[in-house]
C-alpha cells in the first residue's frame, strides 16, 4: 500500500447503515455511484471528519485520521482535505478571493494572497476575484469552491455532486477542468454522484453503493461491462468503456477516427486530432454476426472471439463479451440469438457497432489502472 | 428633567449590554450549533424572564440578593456592600431580566448559518475559534447587533425589576422610568412628560439606527 493512498473502512448498523471498504490511490478518481439516500455523502463526511460512524478507519496522506478501535479521531480542521460541497457552501460575506484565502489560514498573509490568486487563475476566475458569491453564476461558484478546496494542497480531494447544480454545457466544461486539475494535483479523489456522465468522464474506479453497502467495486471499465449491477444498469444498461486517441478528425463528414486497443473505431462527433478521449459503447447497440456482413450502413465491423457469455436467469437478454484484439467489447443479445448462433467461448464472431452509438465523452486524462 | 436619572439609565443600559454580550455569544452559539442533554430545559430557563411579571422576578432576585441568602452574604463579604438597593445589584438584576433579549436573537442568527458553511470552515483548516471569529460572527452580525440594541432599549424601559431590586435612590438606582413614575406621584405632569419624551426619542433613535445599520450590513454581505 502506497503511503499517499486513501484507505477507508466504515461499518455501522444505524442510524445511517454503512458497510464498505475501499482504497483509492494517488491520481485515481473513485466515483461513488448510487441512488440518493444510499449514504454517499456520509462516506465523504466520514473521510473529512465531519461524521464518525460506530466503526471506522480512515488513513490518508500517510496519517491515520480515524480509527475508532484505537480511539483516534483527528478533528476535521486538522485533516488536509479539499472538500467541494454539493451546494458549494461558500462564505457569503467574503469575496471569491477571500473564500480561497480562508483555506490558507495557516500561511503568512502575503503568501495567502499570491496563492489564492494562483488558484483562482487555475479555474479561470482570477478576473472575478473581488466578486461576492451572490454576484457569481452557478458554474463560477462551483469554480470558487474548487479553487478553495485545492488551495491548501489537500491530501485528499472530496467532491459531492459537484456538477448537479449547473446545466449540461457548463457541466461538461467543469468536468474537463476537474479532470485537468486532478492531473496536476496527483492525490486520491473521491467523487460522489448519481449521474452516469460523471462516471464515464471522470472515474478511474467505481464504487457502487446501495443503502450504505458496497454492491460492486472495481475499475470503471470492468464495472461498466457487468450486466448484473443495479444502478448502473438502470441508468444506462451495460456497456464498454473505451479509452482512445483521435487519429483523424473529419468535420465535414461529422465523424472521428479513433485508435483504441480494439483497432480503429469510427464515431460521430468531433475532437482535436491526437487528443485522448473516452467513449462508451452501450452493449445493446452492439450486434453480433458469425460471418462478415456486407452492404450495411454500419461503419464498425470488428473481428473477435467470444470470451464469455453471461445470461442472468431472470432476464431474456444475455451479455456476450467479445475479445477484439486488446479490447473486450460487451454485446447484449437475446438468449435465443445465443442459441441460434452457437455463441460459446472461443467462437469467432464479428461485432457491429454503428458510429452514432459511440458516445465520445471528451477527455480521459489518464487510462484506468487495472 | 432629571439628568442624573437619565445618566443612571444610560449607564445601566450600556452595562447590561456589556455584561450580557459575552454570555449571549457563548450561549446563543452553543444552543444553535449543538445538541446536548437538557438543552430544552436551558432554552426554557432563558425564556423565563420574558413571561414572568417583572415584579415576580424582582421579588425572587431580592430574596436571592438579600443579606440572609448565601449569595448576598458572599457578595457582602467580598465587596463589602449589599446587592439590593445598589447600582451593582441593579446591574445584576437587569442582566438576568434581559437574558432572553440578548440570547434569543443571537441564537437565531447562529442557527441561520447553514451547517455546510460551518463544515466548510472546518475543511478549510479553521479551528473552532477561527471559524467563530472569521466566519460565524461576521455572518451572525446583524442578529448580534439586534440583540445588543434590543437589550439596551429594553433596559431603558425596565420598571418593575428596577423598583423591586433597586428602589428609588437618586444617582444610584433611580432610572428615568422610575423618575417618571416618581414625578407623576408628585403631580409634576410636565416633568414626567419631558422625561417620557426623552425616553421615547432615545428608544426610536436606537431602533432606527439599528435597522439602518443591519440593512447596510445585509446589503454589503449579501
Amino acid at each position: 500500500m502506497a503511503d499517499r493512498d486513501l484507505t477507508v473502512t466504515l461499518r455501522q448498523d444505524g442510524p445511517i447503515p454503512l458497510d464498505l471498504t475501499f482504497t483509492c490511490g494517488a491520481g485515481d478518481t473513485l466515483v461513488i455511484f448510487g441512488p440518493s439516500g444510499s449514504g454517499k455523502t456520509t462516506v465523504l463526511r466520514a473521510i473529512a471528519g465531519l461524521y464518525t460512524p460506530a466503526h471506522a478507519a480512515v488513513r490518508a496522506g500517510g496519517e491515520t485520521w480515524t480509527d475508532t478501535a484505537a480511539g483516534i479521531a483527528v478533528p476535521a480542521h486538522q485533516r488536509h482535505v479539499g472538500y467541494v460541497f454539493q451546494d458549494y457552501a461558500l462564505f457569503p460575506h467574503l469575496t471569491a478571493l477571500g473564500n480561497v484565502e480562508t483555506a490558507l489560514v495557516a500561511r503568512p498573509r502575503d503568501a495567502q494572497r499570491a496563492r489564492a490568486h494562483e488558484c483562482l487563475a487555475q479555474v479561470h476566475l482570477d478576473d472575478k476575484a473581488q466578486r461576492y458569491p451572490r454576484e457569481l453564476s452557478g458554474g463560477e461558484r462551483q469554480r470558487v469552491a474548487l479553487a478553495r478546496a485545492l488551495a491548501r494542497e489537500p491530501a485528499v480531494l472530496l467532491l459531492d455532486e459537484p456538477f448537479s447544480a449547473v446545466d449540461r454545457p457548463v457541466r461538461r466544461r467543469l468536468q474537463d477542468e476537474v479532470a485537468a486539475l486532478r492531473q496536476s494535483l496527483d492525490v486520491p479523489t473521491v467523487l460522489v454522484t448519481h449521474d452516469l456522465d460523471d462516471v464515464v468522464r471522470l472515474a478511474t474506479h467505481v464504487l457502487l453503493l446501495d443503502r450504505g453497502r458496497t454492491v460492486a467495486l472495481g475499475t470503471v471499465s470492468a464495472l461498466m461491462r457487468r450486466p448484473d449491477l443495479p444502478g448502473l444498469v438502470d441508468v444506462a444498461g451495460p456497456g464498454t468503456i473505451v479509452d482512445a486517441v483521435v487519429r483523424h478528425d473529419h468535420p465535414q463528414r461529422g465523424v472521428v477516427e479513433l485508435a483504441c486497443a480494439g483497432g480503429t473505431l469510427i464515431a460521430t462527433g468531433s475532437a482535436p486530432e491526437g487528443s485522448a478521449v473516452r467513449a462508451r459503447i452501450p452493449a445493446r447497440d452492439v450486434m453480433l454476426a458469425t460471418s462478415r456482413p456486407e452492404g450495411l450502413s454500419v461503419q464498425n465491423v470488428l473481428e473477435g472471439v467470444v470470451q464469455r457469455v453471461t445470461a442472468p436467469g431472470d432476464l431474456d437478454a444475455a451479455t456476450v463479451d467479445v475479445a477484439v484484439a486488446g479490447l473486450v467489447l460487451s454485446a447484449e443479445v437475446t438468449r435465443d440469438a445465443v442459441a441460434r448462433l452457437g455463441l460459446t467461448p472461443g467462437r469467432p464472431v464479428f461485432a457491429l457497432v454503428k458510429a452514432v452509438s459511440i458516445d465520445v465523452a471528451g477527455r480521459a486524462d489518464r487510462p484506468p489502472r487495472d | 428633567m432629571d439628568w442624573t436619572a437619565l445618566a443612571v439609565s444610560l449607564q445601566l443600559g450600556a452595562g447590561t449590554v456589556l455584561v450580557l454580550l459575552p454570555l449571549g455569544l457563548w450561549l446563543g452559539r452553543h444552543l444553535a450549533a449543538r445538541t446536548f442533554r437538557g438543552k430544552l430545559l436551558v432554552e426554557a430557563l432563558v425564556t423565563v424572564p420574558l413571561v414572568l411579571p417583572p415584579t415576580v422576578l424582582g421579588f425572587y432576585l431580592l430574596l436571592l440578593f438579600g443579606a440572609r441568602s448565601p449569595l448576598g452574604q458572599a457578595f457582602q463579604a467580598v465587596v463589602g456592600q449589599t446587592l439590593p438597593f445598589s447600582f451593582t445589584g441593579l446591574l445584576v438584576a437587569s442582566a438576568i431580566a434581559n437574558v432572553p433579549f440578548m440570547v434569543q436573537p443571537i441564537q437565531r442568527a447562529f442557527a441561520s448559518i447553514p451547517g455546510d458553511v460551518r463544515d466548510a470552515a472546518a475543511c478549510c483548516g479553521l479551528s473552532p475559534w477561527q471559524s467563530f471569529r472569521r466566519i460565524e460572527v461576521p455572518l451572525a452580525w446583524p442578529g448580534i447587533l439586534t440583540a445588543a440594541i434590543l437589550t439596551f432599549a429594553h433596559t431603558l424601559g425596565e420598571f418593575g425589576v428596577v423598583l423591586m431590586v433597586g428602589g428609588n435612590l437618586p444617582g444610584e438606582t433611580r432610572t428615568l422610568s422610575v423618575a417618571i413614575y416618581d414625578r407623576m406621584q408628585a403631580f409634576d405632569d410636565r416633568g414626567a412628560g419631558v422625561m417620557a419624551a426623552t425616553l421615547l426619542v432615545v428608544a426610536v433613535t436606537t431602533l432606527v439606527t439599528t435597522t439602518w445599520l443591519s440593512d447596510r450590513l445585509v446589503q454589503r454581505r449579501g
